[in-house]
């Protein structure tokens, strides 16, 4: 087996009443996204902050390239970067101002904080707003400079917490890339989430977690696979939805759920595609409107994982 | 460089940030330019028409050694406040998450708030000189006079940084601004402590800024010599030395531990 970069064992924070982390186990492979995925209230940033050196764990133990996050915590500082889901960056100073102040505390040297912050502002294209208070920023220019203000040093490990959420799809999908090019260079990204297609195209590994704890931990794929898609079938009248039921029940071997027009079934087969969904569905003299394979939601993979919907965790 | 180098410079980045905010909003900085002037029209013409002065002089010198010592005072109102409001900002996990010196924090809030007295200060001197009132023992003596004043300022911007971070928030940081009304109230600052009761005598006469202001009286060459003959007054000048290094020694571990362990519970 393959070292991993990121230790966690047994996991356990408690704040107050609500138990944040109960037994959280985490393991990632150098150069690899593990992906961590969970709801609201799972646990995700308290997870981080324990692996970040921010929170002391009541229980249990973690370490960034075998560094105790707790005893040996600056050699583990100097070892990650992270971008918070609150954007950890000075709303009072300029873009600019920010980033050369991180360089000179990451003991760059006047100089080359200077050169580090102009050429990381040029790659993601914040150069124009580099001289503006980032109090004016919008949401997503601030979590550009916050995973920029975490690149200063090029870390070997890099913690993002929901680095997209609230993000239109232009921003994210910058954020993606940057995010492949880092992995491309090398470095291990630990990437919390809530969605399932976000974990799929990044992560080579996705941890789901729940209730502070990781309840399933595999590739995309055999995730993916153990849930299954679904295909959904969008008929022109009420009338034709039995029909497109047993013909899905037939194809896919599942059984279909139906939801007005909308009728729906799990798909585990690979050899099931668009092309033989559209072929059974003429084939039973159903008018289909819409034939759409898509992946399971966060939902359905907490349905399938747990037997009940993702509910929010409501802190006591 | 060693550690204790890397400390210090990264104290100093810290400081630059701060006083780069103040140069981003010279609003907050309206009150330090301001209020050394309203102190000296309240005190100096208002009630300095009614207080006479011990021994006979000038109230406006015998006051303004009392001003400098409550803007020193004031010191810690400034700091707590800064602390409190920086506290639960998101840059500070980016600090307590990377390599950096525990104490940079605390050193470069008081570093700037020191700056910010300085200015203050600076400030009412000038307003001082305006109304009348002068330094009589020479280049020395009153630069020791400032110096004095300016440590007196930096234990206080200490005490600040440990009740900012206790306090955690910054309303409650404003509710706590009256409590240090009476410190320097209860002194020999604006009227003589001759005329107290004197349990109130004892606790004025122990006050380590009525030997903040003593000390400023007798290096300045201002009006109002103690008459007492409790040590703090008799040796002002290395007695505020003393309470001011006191509180630094107190201070400044408990205010860097309170830093480092700051939101890991
Ligand atoms: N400092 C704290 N004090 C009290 N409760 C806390 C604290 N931090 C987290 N919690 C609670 O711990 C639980 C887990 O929170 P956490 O922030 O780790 O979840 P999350 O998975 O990151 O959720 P989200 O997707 O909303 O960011 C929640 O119930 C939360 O209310
Ligand atoms: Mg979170």
């Amino acid at each position: 087996m393959v070292d991993s970069i990121v230790v966690a064992e047994g996991l356990h924070k408690r704040f107050g009443t609500t138990e944040a982390l109960r037994s959280l186990d985490l393991r990632v492979t150098e150069g690899t996204v593990c992906g961590v995925l969970g709801p609201n209230g799972a646990g995700k940033t308290t997870a981080v902050r324990v692996l970040c050196t921010l929170l002391v764990p009541d229980q249990g133990s973690a370490s960034i390239a075998g560094r105790d996050v707790v005893r040996d915590a600056d050699g583990v500082r100097k070892l990650i970067g992270l971008a918070g889901q609150h954007a950890a960056v000075d709303e009072k100073l300029t873009g600019r101002e920010n980033l050369v102040m991180f360089g000179r505390l990451y003991h760059l040297g006047e100089r080359r904080a200077q050169a580090r912050a102009d050429e990381l502002l040029e790659r993601f294209d914040l150069t124009d707003a580099a001289g503006r208070l980032v109090r004016g920023y919008s949401g997503g220019m601030r979590r550009r400079l916050d995973l920029i203000a975490s690149l200063i040093t090029a870390p070997p490990v890099l913690f993002l917490d929901e680095p997209t959420t609230g993000l239109d799809p232009r921003s994210r999908n910058e954020i993606w890339s940057s995010v492949r090019e880092l992995v491309a260079g090398g470095t291990t990204v630990v990437l919390t989430t809530q969605y399932l297609d976000e974990a799929d195209r990044l992560a080579d590994d996705i941890a789901v977690v729940d209730h502070g704890r990781v309840i399933a931990s595999d590739s995309p794929e055999r995730l993916k696979a153990v849930i299954g898609s679904r295909l959904d079938v969008v008929v022109s009248t009420v009338d034709d939805t039995p029909a497109a039921a047993a013909a899905l029940a037939r194809l896919t071997g599942n059984e279909p759920t139906v939801d007005g027009t909308t009728v729906s079934a799990a798909v585990h087969e690979r050899a099931v595609s668009l092309l033989t969904a559209v072929r059974e569905m003429d084939a039973a003299g159903v008018a289909a409107v819409d034939v759409a394979l898509r992946e399971p939601s966060l939902d359905e993979v907490f349905l399938a994982l747990t037997g009940k919907p993702a509910e929010e965790e409501v802190a006591a | 460089m060693n550690a204790m180098g890397w400390a210090l410079a990264d104290g100093w980045t810290v400081m630059r940030r701060n006083l780069t905010h103040l140069r981003h909003s010279p609003g907050e900085m309206v009150g330090v330019l301001i209020s050394p002037v309203i102190m000296i029209v309240i005190f100096g013409y208002i009630f300095g028409s009614a207080i006479p002065v011990p021994g006979g002089g000038n109230y406006r010198e015998f006051l303004m050694p009392g001003l400098f010592a409550m803007g020193a005072t004031a010191a810690v109102m400034v700091t707590i406040a800064r602390v409190a409001a920086d506290n639960g900002k998101g840059v500070m996990d980016r600090y307590r998450s990377m390599p950096m010196a525990r104490s940079a924090v605390p050193f470069g809030h008081t570093g700037a708030d020191l700056v910010v007295g300085a200015v203050g200060m600076a400030i009412m001197a000038i307003a001082g000189l305006i109304v009348g009132w002068r330094v009589h023992n020479g280049l020395w003596s009153t630069l020791a006079g400032f110096g004095v004043l300016l440590l007196f300022t930096y234990a206080f911007n200490w005490l600040g940084v440990l009740l900012g971070l206790l306090v955690r928030n910054e309303e409650t940081a404003d509710r706590l601004t009256p409590l240090f009304f009476p410190v320097t109230m209860l002194s020999n600052t604006f009227v003589p402590t001759e005329g107290m009761p004197s349990w109130l005598r004892t606790i004025a006469e122990w006050n380590p800024v009525s030997a903040l202001v003593a000390a400023c009286r007798q290096l300045f060459g201002n009006p109002g010599a103690p008459v007492s003959d409790v040590w703090p007054l008799t040796h002002p000048v290395a007695a505020t030395i003393l309470w001011s290094l006191l509180l630094l020694a107190v201070v400044v571990p408990l205010a860097t531990h309170r830093y480092r362990i700051a939101g890991r519970r």
